[in-house]
């Protein structure tokens, strides 16, 4: 297991490419939801019934782009966490489903809609992906997305929604 | 009160109401972002997890035990060691923090069971670690899917931030044919609008059909509604609505939250109350998209695997042999569609090389079952029985498929490999469709074996 990498700093990583629909069932089997949600558990599985060399491939800081509708489905949060701990910087999509969103951007996984950079980033394409700069870069090109809002870079920062709910109760 | 400088007389939609409601605004607009308060924040045999996550709060006391509902619904009962430690940790959880509705294994799936309990009432909030929590929109409620470490924020604060949601309107005219169900109607707007068709919206029912449509059939429908990407979905609750909840409430005095019925009370004041707390959505609202579905129009459908979208006429499929039939989960496991099933399926029996699993959605659609004779039917017909629950829905408790295996399911998901193995198929269709399947063999319209 890679363990996750700071995307609050720029973050180099290599391209993988998925369709459209892509959802929690394939991304974190329900086989395992109720037996395995521990960081550790969970990121053997990522992508297990999608691609199931992902995990002996992917490396800290590798970029999944995909279609329309990531994540759609169970509400699990283990499919945001295994990505996250198994490296994943980043998931760029077309659209994502509401609930993934959430669970991504709360636990540090940064969920990036740019069709833009879908349209372009082939398979294996070397990205840095800039969250101060709202840009992902890839050789000569940049594609710009939305800026997260202050409250989403600041949850960011702290280290996600848990370690910020922390601070915030300790602060009363 | 946020929201200075609004007009006071604008029209607001459904989900502008509840979610104005729920953060203590007089009005909020499409897009802002409030702190919601959950009238009723629901988990279940997730629970243990989340009270991992919550315990690193440092809090001894959840802020919010009255609001919490907690069913063991998922793998019930237990299949293994795992399963039965992650319960008994959800058990002790439960007793520890005085959970104010807290239902056991065999009771059956949350969202069945908060709407029989009347925990869920009209125009409450309802955050839900769980993706069909649309589903208490049947009841004029805002339900929406959380992750768990949201819910563990909802257990120590209160309150969690929502964007509020964009609208959309489908108004329903006209009656369903003959073996034609709101599972069809479901399935006939998924595969028109597509998987995300309604992608962070509220989807907000109106139409002269809906008073024709059973309560079981309604909260099929809504329920579905978190197959095409949305948020929250609602039908306006009428008077049948309200003396379904009123009758349930009657018998279900003294609730510690003070949401049953008051001491003394008569039924007619019960819905008065429920039908004040009622929402509905002001005329010229403003929606994002607006349909119109003829329910006449709406043929028996079938959406093949893995994605929910990929939807045709039941007729218009070419011959599927089933390996097995299931019938059951929050969206097709009530009584009415057991009882389409009886209808299909008593006096014959399931094809050879083809096996049935029904798992009803709650001890009460069970004992009604029972109580019509309709089990023993089911059975001599070659159907077996699971306890009220989730079944085998995603894969994890009895009915799982092997590789190759097709199963058609009145269920609402058939993504690959979410009832087992990820070689087997799953098609997704009303339990009529799903009953008369299991006697021929393969898939086919109810009239193929009923005539």
């Amino acid at each position: 297991m890679n363990g996750p990498v700071d995307v609050a700093c720029p973050f180099r990583g290599r391209v993988f490419r998925y369709g459209d629909h892509v959802n929690t069932d394939v991304i974190f089997p329900g086989r395992y939801t109720y037996t395995k949600s521990r960081p550790e558990e969970v990121a053997p599985h990522a992508l297990e019934d999608l691609d199931p060399t992902f995990v002996e491939r992917v490396r800290p800081g590798d970029v999944i782009v995909a279609g329309w509708n990531w994540g759609c489905g169970s509400s699990r949060e283990q499919a945001a966490v295994c990505l996250r701990y198994a490296g994943v910087g980043a998931v760029v999509a077309r659209s994502f489903d509401r609930i993934f969103y959430r669970n991504a951007l709360n636990n540090g996984l940064l969920a990036i809609v740019c069709p833009e950079a879908v349209d372009a980033l082939e398979e294996g394409a070397d990205v840095e992906v800039d969250l101060d700069g709202s840009v992902i870069r890839h050789g000569g090109t940049s594609f710009s997305f939305s800026p997260f809002s202050p409250a989403v870079r600041s949850m960011i920062a702290a280290g996600g929604l848990i370690e910020q709910t922390k601070r915030r109760l300790a602060a009363g | 009160m946020t929201g200075a400088g609004r007009p006071a007389d604008t029209a607001r939609t459904f989900a502008q109401k509840a979610l104005a409601r729920a953060s203590g605004h007089e009005s909020v607009a499409v897009g802002e972002i409030v702190d919601a308060r959950p009238d009723i924040a629901l988990s279940h045999d997730n629970t243990a997890p989340i009270a991992e996550i919550w315990r690193q709060f440092g809090q001894e006391r959840v802020s919010i035990p009255e609001r919490m509902a907690v069913t063991l619904d998922h793998a019930v009962p237990a299949p293994t060691i795992r399963h039965a430690r992650n319960h008994a940790e959800v058990r002790a959880f439960v007793a520890e923090q005085g959970v104010g509705h807290f239902f056991e294994v065999g009771r059956g799936i949350c969202h069945q069971v908060l709407s029989e309990e009347a925990v869920v009432l009209p125009g409450d909030l309802i955050l839900g670690s769980d993706s069909h929590t649309p589903h208490f929109g049947w009841l004029g409620a805002f339900g929406a899917g959380v992750g768990r470490s949201e819910m563990a924020v909802i257990w120590a604060t209160g309150e969690l931030w929502l964007r509020v949601p964009e609208s959309i309107r489908i108004r329903l005219e006209g009656a369903l044919g003959e073996w034609v169900t709101t599972k069809d109607v479901a399935l006939t707007l998924i595969g028109d609008l597509g998987a995300d068709g309604a992608l962070y919206r509220s989807v907000e029912f109106e139409g002269p059909a809906i008073a024709g449509l059973s309560l079981d059939s309604r909260a099929a429908l809504v329920n579905m509604m978190a197959e095409m990407g949305a948020k929250n979905a609602y039908m306006p609750p009428d008077e049948e609505v309200f003396r379904y909840l009123a009758e349930r409430l009657l018998t279900r005095p003294g609730r510690r939250t003070g949401r049953g019925a008051e001491p003394g009370e008569a039924s007619g004041e019960i819905v008065a109350r429920l039908r004040e707390g009622a929402l509905h959505p002001d005329a010229g609202a403003g929606y994002a998209a607006e349909h119109l579905l003829d329910l006449s129009s709406v043929q028996p459908q079938v959406a093949r695997p893995h994605q929910v979208d990929d939807t045709v006429d039941v007729g218009q499929l070419e011959s599927v042999r089933v390996d097995q039939a299931f019938i059951g989960t929050c969206t097709n496991g009530r009584l009415e569609d057991l009882g389409e099933v009886h209808r299909v399926m008593s006096g014959r029996r399931t094809a050879p090389g083809t096996r049935m699993v029904i798992v009803p959605a709650s001890s009460e659609v069970w004992n009604e079952a029972l109580a019509r004779g309709w089990v023993a039917d089911l059975a001599a017909a070659g159907a077996v029985f699971g306890t009220p629950g989730c079944g085998p829905c995603m894969g994890n408790h009895l009915g799982v498929l092997a590789p190759g295996e097709v199963c058609i399911s009145s269920a609402n998901r058939n993504f690959q490999g979410r009832m087992g193995d990820r070689g087997s198929e799953i098609y997704l269709a009303s339990p009529a469709v799903v009953a008369a399947s299991a006697v021929a063999g393969r898939i086919v319209h109810p009239r193929e074996v009923t005539e």
